[in-house]
């Protein structure tokens, strides 16, 4: 079949070689050098694939990658740029805070979490314990427990409420 | 495989005609995980999710006309909510926010899952299906399109295209049983529709039979036993009557999800709550 | 989506032993930059699929791979008899076979491998092979596996291991006798990060196998077994591991890929699909126990019997060390000085079953613990007294005749537990997620009753019996920069995290840094199990680092031109004299000299246990209570864990975050057992291979969680720290079924509690 492109990140990518069944995570890990995404179970049960699909929260497993032709689609490698220097590179709120926090453990779940993380704070800036839980329900973690992920997200809720700097501008931005 | 994604209706109804035995691709959330696992291998695949015309919906008079690309989202988060609130409590319980954003109305009613849950408060709103090939529209009460477990009426060549359902006129209530807060598929589950401008209780059960159960006989009891002046019902006894009355209408089987009994147990209980809470 | 997020630069690395420092692999795991075995890619490389048993136990006649080698884009099909090795493999005893010859004994058994150019090509070949295979009646029910009547489904006959533990008098009597019998159902550890892994074969006949496991060297011994080959020729590296708890323990793909490898001439990946994940490794046993307690009017026990049965499925993986555990710690962190245990493991076609966090303790605990709530009741005890009046001190016996020498905390454990804030009743303005049945919206709050519940629970730590599972470490101390060699397989624990901090503490730098783990640079590190490997490992570093100051002590008093002997390298990193006139770091002391000493660490040794059951098997004990506040919606029998009080028995706390971490993520785990993760196994047949039906909780099913940790430095533990890993998981399932036993009025003997099991 007839190759198809997608904006991955904000950058116009085209794929040529995808076999016509492939899904849009399997397209992003092994078509596109973005492996962020996780195949914990590629039936949309854990969450593990989250990435952002014309600005919806969705699993990326569950959709066909040849569908989401001309579609804009963010992964957790699009939330900060990464540096050009090999240090670590650039780092979301929300992803400092959950290292910080201790919300990492092993990490498979990481990333789908970040992107989720993301999303329900773009929508409500301070959301309530509970719309947090439900925000996050279709994102599974076996390590952690969530405890620590609540910590992290209530940190970054707080830490945005500070006032910016006299620029008034964030560092970056998504456009 | 060839993937198409058309924009139009009528370019997906043509794509349709060419070869009916097309797999059509909706939200995915159904498809995909047979296409994952490799039991599924559609020769050609129909994305409706570009076509516009599907995702909208509209009011018709008294109707609710609800594109069948409607996603759980959107029956949660826009004015559905308030015209359509059985759907939005069943929406809620759907999956995860990933499979809300993405999955559909017309998809749950195409799936024909006997845990749809959408369905059984389709089912008690009398709702209709619209259908659409590129030979023309038809109209087909969910009841007959919903034939069996994952088996419907649909000819070949034809899409769902919209579900129609009267705009809430009083209190709708849905419950479901799952054995976690999300991401679980019912074991039971309990729709109760008022109707007070024509005086009518409808009532299905979803999970405990291949397609959503009603009993119209127990429907129009309880619908004799209220009060319509003041909408409750004249006594304390009608709620666990009726619970139980439905229950009997039931026809759950055992699974590895749950035994049988308990689903029976269990919608005499939701069915009795479902008017404590719309009738007393 | 409007973006407020602003942009920051990566949190640093530092800290020190008892600070909270971020885990170095934090930055890419949230980056999505950090490399999981599942996110390996080699040039060239193919990918592996497998042909698994559609049947509990069948005779396989043939195994026709012709139609699947016709598959363009198929590189090789094996089958048994390209095994060029030992045959079988196996933790304790190598009783399974690496691919299926004349008979497959569990649905899921591994018959075939291929290798093909796309997952999809590789799938599609494994459906192509055709096996005639002679279907059998499965054994699935371990009590006929016990009858000696039955006959064997393996060589080695259907009993793994059978203890009789006997202890004091066995027929001592006592004033009352409480007698239950419980289950505990088959729970799988789930874990996110699929079985994956890279071979890389070295064109010299070698190979190099990337993989996610749980012991590195274990798995090295066992593929070079199985190949045929010197350990030299096989060298394993860890790849990111998505989490373990039990189930990387067993080989499960890394002979595969490696004959794939070797045969092809290409590396070759292999990365389970969540549905083979499920068939793919070992479950927790399931337990039936039949308990009788006999005590004293006032409560104090005077004998525990049980008869414990643990199903292990078709293959011995670690049931040997299983159930010795179950024997070991059925009475529960009682003083019984009479005790009568027949405990038995045995073989079925139902899936293996093997290590899982908590290791037979966390079975035997939800029998104990029902049975002291039992006890308590007929005595008209208060169930805390009566734990209380018994808790274990130092000093005391154990079943086994051990006396505990090391810390013992339990009273203080159970206090402390029981001191925690009890959670605020249901008020009419409950949220739908704060009810049982949750955004269901099935709960009517006139049907929701409270209960509370109390569970102790305790197990060893480290390997026993005998068992010398040592840690290799080695230290480079240069310009300041500490680096670590050690094959810890971090699987999400925050071993990375705590070898720097001691590191740091012990060296006075600034800047430690952890090697990748493979069986290349440096010795075993024993298993990432047994909540071992801080006592073990960071024991290792610990001596190794100790050294290391030991070498720069040296060096600076020859420096200094003074005696040796008037210089003390201290605890917390510096070289100090006896007249103060030196003080100074270790690495800064260092300067520009390299130092380097690779240290092995070793617990004293243990005894196996006799044929009474009696030795001294263990190194240590590790206690903790949980108190559950569960809602029981009684006509649904819908159940909402409302909070979890606990308090456990650390020794030190070295790292106040990962800890706290440990236990959260343990009592998910232990919440998921008691209410909702079971296995569904019909005549061998597993009914849910997949996160649709096995069900881990998710946030919105999370209690409140308040922790203690009780601090007693365990005399013989580096740094006096006990492991955390497994406590959380031990009594916080036998908390939350005694909390619904209270809220809902019915004896639950059962884990997990399902609904109708509460009407």
């Amino acid at each position: 079949m007839s190759g198809f492109q997608l904006t991955v990140n904000g950058v116009v990518r085209r794929v040529d070689d995808a076999l016509a069944g492939e899904s849009l995570l399997y397209v992003l890990r092994e078509r596109l050098g973005l492996p962020g995404a996780k195949n914990a179970c590629e039936q949309g049960e854990c969450g593990s694939c989250s990435v952002l699909l014309d600005g919806e929260l969705v699993c990326a497993c569950l959709e066909l990658g040849a569908a989401a032709a001309d579609c804009e689609v963010v992964t957790v490698e699009g939330l900060a740029p990464a540096a050009s220097e090999p240090a670590d590179g650039l780092l979301t709120d929300v992803q400092r805070a959950m290292v910080e926090a201790g919300g990492v453990q092993c990490g498979f779940c990481t990333p789908g979490f970040v992107v989720a993380i993301h999303q329900l704070l773009a929508r409500e800036a301070d959301p309530a314990p509970l719309q947090v839980r439900e925000a996050l329900a279709g994102n599974l973690c076996r390590c952690t427990g969530y405890g620590r992920i609540v910590d992290a997200i209530e940190r970054v809720v707080v830490d945005r409420r500070v006032p910016l700097p006299a620029n008034g501008r964030s560092e970056d931005s998504l456009s | 495989m060839t993937v198409l994604t058309p924009t139009r209706l009528d370019d997906a109804l043509r794509a349709l005609a060419e070869d009916p035995s097309t797999t059509i691709l909706a939200g995915g959330t159904d498809l995909m995980v047979g296409v994952n696992a490799g039991a599924r291998r559609p020769e050609r695949v129909l994305s409706l999710r570009r076509v516009e015309e599907l995702r909208s919906w509209r009011r018709d008079g008294d109707d609710l006309v609800i594109g069948a690309g409607t996603t759980y989202a959107t029956l949660l988060h826009s004015e559905l909510r308030e015209l359509a609130p059985g759907l939005a409590q069943a929406a809620r319980t759907v999956g995860s926010p990933q499979i809300r954003n993405t999955g559909t109305v017309g998809g749950n009613i195409g799936t024909a899952s006997p845990a749809g849950d959408t369905l059984p408060v389709l089912a008690a709103l009398d709702a209709r299906v619209e259908l659409v090939s590129a030979s023309g529209r038809r109209t087909i009460a969910l009841d007959h399109f919903l034939v069996g477990p994952k088996m419907t009426s649909l000819s070949p060549g034809e899409l769902v295209a919209a579900v129609r359902i009267p705009v809430a006129s009083g209190p709708q209530e849905y419950l479901k049983i799952g054995v976690r807060n999300a991401m679980v598929i019912a074991v039971a589950s309990c729709a109760l529709v008022v109707d007070p401008t024509r005086q009518r209780v409808t009532c299905a059960l979803g999970s405990v039979g291949p397609v959503p159960i009603r009993d119209r006989r127990t429907e129009a009891w309880l619908s004799s036993q209220v009060d319509w002046r003041v909408g409750r019902v004249r006594s304390a006894s009608v709620a666990e009557r009726f619970g139980m009355h439905m229950a009997s209408a039931a026809r759950a089987i055992d699974d590895h999800r749950a035994p049988a009994g308990y689903r029976r147990h269990a919608v005499a209980v939701l069915a009795r709550r479902a008017v404590e809470r719309a009738l007393t | 989506m409007t973006d407020v997020a602003t942009r920051t630069t990566a949190p640093k690395q530092g800290g020190r032993v008892g600070d909270s420092p971020v885990r170095p692999d934090g930055t890419p795991k949230v980056q999505g930059r950090f490399a999981f075995a599942s996110d390996l890619h080699a040039d060239g490389m193919l990918w592996g699929s497998t042909l698994r048993s559609p049947h509990p136990y069948a005779r396989v006649r043939s195994v026709d791979t012709a139609a699947a080698l016709a598959i363009p884009g198929v590189t090789c099909v094996l089958t048994a008899a390209d095994v060029p090795g030992v045959p079988n493999f196996g933790l304790i005893s190598t009783d399974q076979p690496v691919l299926a010859a004349d008979v497959v004994r569990y649905v899921g058994e591994a018959i075939a491998v291929v290798a093909a150019d796309h997952p999809d090509t590789a799938r599609q070949a494994v459906e192509a092979i055709v096996v005639d295979y002679d279907v059998l009646d499965p054994l699935v029910d371990p009590a006929a596996a016990l009858d000696p009547v039955t006959p064997s489904i393996h060589p080695d006959g259907n009993v793994v291991r059978k203890i009789t533990l006997r202890h004091g008098d066995a027929e001592a009597t006592a004033d009352v006798m409480v007698e239950g019998t419980y289950e505990v159902g088959m729970q799988d550890q789930a874990f996110l990060g699929p079985e994956s892994g890279l071979a890389i074969p070295d064109g010299e006949g070698g190979v190099d196998l990337w993989v996610a496991t749980q012991w590195l060297h274990e798995d090295q011994k066992q593929v070079a077994a199985c190949l045929g080959l010197p350990a030299e020729k096989v060298r394993l590296h860890l790849g990111g591991v998505g989490g373990a708890f039990g189930a990387r323990e067993d080989i499960s793909l890394q002979v595969h890929a490696c004959l794939l490898a070797l045969r092809s001439g290409k590396p070759v990946k292999m990365s389970y699909p969540r549905d083979e994940s499920f068939v793919g490794h070992v479950h927790r046993h399931p337990a039936r126990m039949r308990y009788r307690h006999h005590a004293t009017a006032e409560g104090e026990l005077v004998k525990v019997e049980a008869e414990l049965l643990l199903d292990g499925g078709a293959y011995a993986s670690s049931s040997w060390a299983v159930i010795s555990n179950a024997a070991r710690f059925a009475p529960g962190p009682y003083r019984v000085p009479n005790v009568v245990v027949d405990a038995a493991v045995v073989r079925s076609n139902n899936p293996p079953c093997g290590a899982m966090r908590g290791f037979g303790a966390v079975q035997v605990c939800f029998g104990h613990e029902a049975q002291m709530d039992r006890l308590a009741q007929v005595l008209g005890i208060d169930p805390f007294e009566l734990r209380l009046r018994n808790a274990l001190r130092t000093g005391d016996t154990l079943p086994t005749g051990q006396v505990i020498t090391g810390t013992a905390p339990v009273a203080e454990c159970i206090r402390a537990a029981a001191a925690h804030p009890l959670p605020a009743p249901l008020d009419d303005g409950a949220e739908w997620l704060e009810l049982p049945g949750g955004l269901g919206r099935t709960a009517d709050s006139d049907r929701v009753h409270r209960g509370v519940g109390f569970a102790v629970g305790y197990k060893n730590l480290l390997y026993s019996e005998g068992f010398d599972d040592d840690s290799e470490a080695k230290v480079h101390l240069e310009a300041g920069v500490t680096t670590i060699s050690c094959a810890v397989a971090e699987v999400g624990q925050g071993f990375v995290t705590l070898a720097g901090q001691i590191a740091r503490t012990t060296l006075g730098c600034d800047d430690a840094v952890l090697d990748q783990a493979d069986t290349v640079s440096v010795g075993s590190a024993g298993s990432s199990s047994a909540s071992r490997q801080t006592w073990m490992s960071g024991g290792a570093v610990l001596l190794a680092c100790q050294q290391v100051a030991d070498q720069v002590r040296v060096a600076l008093a020859d420096r200094l031109e003074v005696d040796a002997s008037t210089l003390t390298a201290t605890d917390d990193g510096r070289i100090v004299s006896d007249d103060g006139a030196v003080d100074v770091g270790v690495a800064e002391a260092a300067g520009d000299a390299v130092f380097e000493a690779t240290a092995v660490h070793h617990h004293e040794q243990t005894k196996p246990l006799d044929r009474w059951g009696q030795g001294d098997a263990d190194v240590s004990f590790v206690f903790a209570a949980h108190r559950a506040v569960v809602d029981v919606d009684v006509d649904l029998g819908l159940v909402r864990v409302v909070q979890i009080a606990t308090a456990q028995d650390v020794g030190r706390v070295l790292h106040p975050v990962q800890l706290l971490g440990q236990i959260e993520g343990g009592i998910a785990q232990g919440v998921g057992l008691a209410v909702m993760e079971e296995m569904v196994i019909d005549d061998g047949i597993v009914r849910n291979p997949s996160f649709t039906d096995y069900l881990i909780p998710t946030i919105a099913d999370m209690p409140e969680v308040l922790a203690t940790c009780i601090e007693q430095p365990e005399p013989g533990a580096p740094l006096g720290a006990k492991g955390v890993g497994e406590p959380p998981t031990i009594s916080s399932t036998a908390a939350i079924a005694a909390a619904i036993r209270a809220a809902s009025g019915v004896d639950v003997t059962r884990v997990p509690v399902r609904p109708w099991d509460l009407v």
